[in-house]
């Protein structure tokens, strides 16, 4: 099953299930008191997921490492790396 | 066996003659230092600022039995630079490495560690979990990585957390084939082999790295290339 077909798969079974308990096929009580709410629940949901994939991006940004310290070792070791090679009889092009 | 361990690194270059000195003089350090055996295998692809020139001078100073030139005639793509320099890798496992500077050699020697700790098949380096980053991106650059690879994670599950890096350990006769089962270009490729791997029932480990991002030349990320990505995650998401 490919990755495509599980993410159908799931879906279809959660809006069969939305739609028999929206019809009615399923009778339940907290359903016929919150109509609306399950009209609506798809779009909540979306919305929910949607801010919290958002947070959850802006939060692993602020807090993704900048690596100076590696980039300032890089910048020291390119200048030990010229010194040496030089020594060792490279021509640098420029 | 652990005792004829060996490891090619391969360095597919272009046009990377203020590079590849650094990065030959910093991987004969750290290497020499861990004190596995190796050989570099340089595929330059016709760069015509002189690369190719500055990878033989390497090869007096450091001899040739580490440092191994197998240049082609023109730019043919990242997946055929592998398949042509596995082809003469004497090491039984391959290291996969930018040529650029941005994946630092000091963590070869982390990939061999790990990768022995639970024979893994691959051991792959992660720029985003645990002391890993990337240094010399602004928040634009950050948002789209950090997004594209939530969404990643979300579509596909791979269990790995960097999919399009480029900074890899394999087990050769893995890479040889993953390269095979794999049509991606450009960095959808570098997802793809880990998504096969994944599919072919591989193991992977992971290593933090600091990526710098380029020292010298340009890095872009451009509106084709986030398409490309797009649609090789697509592919992979219809087909894996």
């Amino acid at each position: 099953m490919t990755k495509l077909t599980e993410w159908l798969f799931a879906a279809g079974i959660l809006i069969a299930l939305w739609f028999s308990l929206l019809t009615n096929k399923i009778t339940n009580n907290l359903v016929t008191n919150h109509y609306n709410l399950l009209l609506y629940s798809p779009i909540i949901f979306l919305g929910l997921f949607g801010l919290f994939a958002l947070i959850l991006v802006l939060y692993r940004v602020y807090t993704f490492n900048d690596c100076d310290e590696a980039a300032e070792e890089l910048q020291k070791e390119i200048i030990q790396a010229r010194t040496d090679l030089n020594r060792l009889g490279f021509k640098f092009k420029m | 066996m652990a005792l004829n361990d060996k490891y090619s690194i391969l360095l597919p270059t272009y046009n990377e003659i203020e590079n590849l000195p650094i990065i030959i003089w910093l991987l004969v350090k750290h290497m020499d230092a861990s004190e596995y055996p190796y050989e570099i295998i340089i595929i330059d692809d016709g760069s015509p600022d002189g690369t190719l020139e500055a990878a033989e001078q390497l090869q007096q100073i450091y001899g040739k039995d580490k440092i191994v030139l197998r240049p082609r005639e023109k730019k043919l793509g990242l997946g055929t630079a592998y398949i042509h320099g596995i082809k003469y890798a004497t090491g039984n496992f391959i290291i996969i490495m930018d040529a650029d500077l941005s994946h630092h050699p000091k963590f070869i020697k982390e990939f061999v560690q790990t990768q022995k700790s639970r024979n893994y098949d691959i051991v792959t380096g992660t720029r985003y979990i645990g002391s890993g980053g990337v240094h010399g991106w602004d928040f634009k650059r950050k948002l789209v990585s950090r997004s594209a690879n939530l969404l990643t994670q979300i579509l596909l599950r791979p269990g790995v957390s960097d999919l399009t890096g480029s900074f890899r350990l394999y087990k050769k006769d893995v890479l040889e084939k993953l390269i095979k089962s794999c049509i991606s270009k450009g960095y959808v490729f570098q997802m793809e082999m880990i998504i096969r791997a994944r599919e072919f029932g591989y193991t992977i480990g992971e290593v933090p790295i600091s990526f710098v991002d380029r020292v010298y030349g340009q890095s872009k990320l451009t509106g084709s290339e986030i398409f490309q990505f797009a649609g090789g995650l697509l592919y992979l998401f219809a087909t894996t």
